[in-house]
């Protein structure tokens, strides 16, 4: 589905690409920005008329309590993640906590639907493999803008994409129909948690592709840092 | 996941700043938010997202505790001197507006949050000072949110909040800097107005 999807899309951010022309000049944290305004584009419509109104009415018509379980299951599915990348970064005491999450919401918070942790006070970390990578030195690269997706770089898409390779949902669940499910309700779960943030950026920003990269590539570099970024080297801008 | 991360709590912010004579910054932060929180939290309409509150407790708790003259200068960056008087009046105006709509689309939705406050590190004297809290939602990894103050009089003020590392002024200056850029200061002015003009963006009711 994903592939159909992606087929489709590009097809159509060529046509996008084509008609409107390349107008930004690319800079250098963002060399692709003529493809990716492109792609932004693209994703304010496909988006905007499919995907956007089915989070909308997720939101509006699923019960919170259910929406909070489901939230909680694949945010249990993350704590791992988060756990895994904590050693990766020699974090023990927080790799502890994660996995000792993991382990409380898996069994007694019932295969993670109650963040029964969250109420016992051992708190949700922010982890990912684009911070790990992050931490050993690697830099973010190009930024990329992906339909559907949203922002990301090089380094974090990779991060990400090694993220969904590990499952483990693949690996658990081997009925294609039920996995397939389980991948649309996580994606839906995350597009209905953007929701507010995006109402909140489409106020706020003169150019919203700008401001999303900007935000983002910001926001990254302060987990990198561990909240403690080194100035940026044109801060008062070129 | 990406998108959420890097947008939300871009502006989960202005839940702050301060008033009364000879506060501490952190104690006047704190006073500020956790009574718009109660606000918030005690209202019904607030959180069915009537706007026309929203602005009100904005407007009576919030607003007096920033220098949005100063958050419009830092913003502008070196395009600020190049502005005249009246210019910068309106930029101010206007970028004040924005703040207030933005903010009262997203204010209604915070009633499930509750704020940590982080030790302040201050020499007396100090007429600058960065506030830092913590923002804690169930079931979600905390969100630093700092807040630099300066002295004015007796009490402090806010002018700039940073959300999860991302300054609402420095993105705010790359914003202004494309736009004087393309069209000039007073094409940023025109824009500012007709984006103020416009609908505010519907509040998704999440949460």
């Amino acid at each position: 589905m994903r592939l159909w999807l992606r087929t489709r899309q590009t097809s159509l951010a060529f046509a996008i690409l084509v008609l409107t022309g390349c107008a930004a000049a690319p800079s250098r944290i963002d060399p692709f920005e003529p493809w990716n305004r492109a792609m932004f584009e693209v994703n304010e419509v496909v988006d905007g008329h499919f995907v956007k109104p089915v989070a909308e009415g997720y939101v509006k018509f699923v019960p919170e309590p259910i929406r909070t379980g489901i939230a909680n299951f694949f945010g249990n599915i993350d704590d791992l993640f988060i756990g895994i990348n904590n050693v990766l970064q020699g974090n023990g005491n927080r790799a502890g906590d994660d996995f000792g999450r993991v382990l409380l919401n898996t069994t007694f918070g019932l295969g993670g639907i109650l963040d029964l942790a969250s109420m016992m006070g051992i708190e949700k970390h922010n982890q990912d493999f684009g911070i790990t990578f992050g931490k050993w030195g690697i830099e973010p690269g190009p930024y990329l803008f992906i339909p559907l997706f949203g922002p990301t770089t090089v380094r974090d898409g990779t991060g990400t994409l090694i993220r969904y390779y590990l499952g483990p949902i693949t690996y658990i669940v081997n009925d294609v129909p039920v996995r397939n499910i389980l991948y649309g309700v996580g994606y839906l779960n995350l597009r209905a948690q953007a929701l507010e943030a995006e109402s909140v950026v489409s106020t706020a920003a003169i150019d919203k592709y700008t401001f999303i990269r900007n935000a983002y590539l910001r926001a990254r570099r302060y987990q990198v840092y561990e909240g403690k970024p080194p100035p940026e080297e044109n801060d008062e801008g070129q | 996941m990406t998108r959420t991360v890097a947008c939300a709590l871009l502006l989960l912010a202005l839940l702050t700043p301060p008033a009364l004579a000879q506060e501490a910054p952190d104690a006047m932060v704190k006073r500020v938010a956790e009574d718009v929180l109660a606000t918030i939290r005690a209202d019904k309409d607030i959180q069915a997202g009537n706007q026309g509150k929203i602005r009100q407790v904005m407007e009576s708790k919030l607003v007096p505790n920033f220098d949005f003259p100063r958050m419009t200068a830092l913003a502008m960056g070196r395009n600020w001197r190049s502005a005249t008087p009246e210019q910068q009046k309106q930029l101010t105006d206007q970028f004040r507006s924005l703040l207030v709509r933005t903010y009262s689309g997203a204010l209604a939705n915070y009633r499930d949050n509750t704020m940590e406050y982080k030790p302040l590190r201050m020499n007396p004297g100090d007429t600058e000072v960065v506030v830092r809290t913590e923002v804690k939602r169930a079931g979600q990894a905390p969100v630093q949110i700092d807040y630099s103050m300066e002295k004015v009089g007796d009490g402090w003020k806010a002018y700039d909040v940073v959300v999860a590392g991302v300054s609402l002024v420095t993105t705010y200056r790359d914003e202004f800097n494309d736009a004087v850029k393309t069209s000039g200061v007073d094409g940023l002015i025109k824009t500012l107005e007709s984006k103020n003009r416009g609908p505010a963006t519907a509040p998704t009711a999440a949460k």
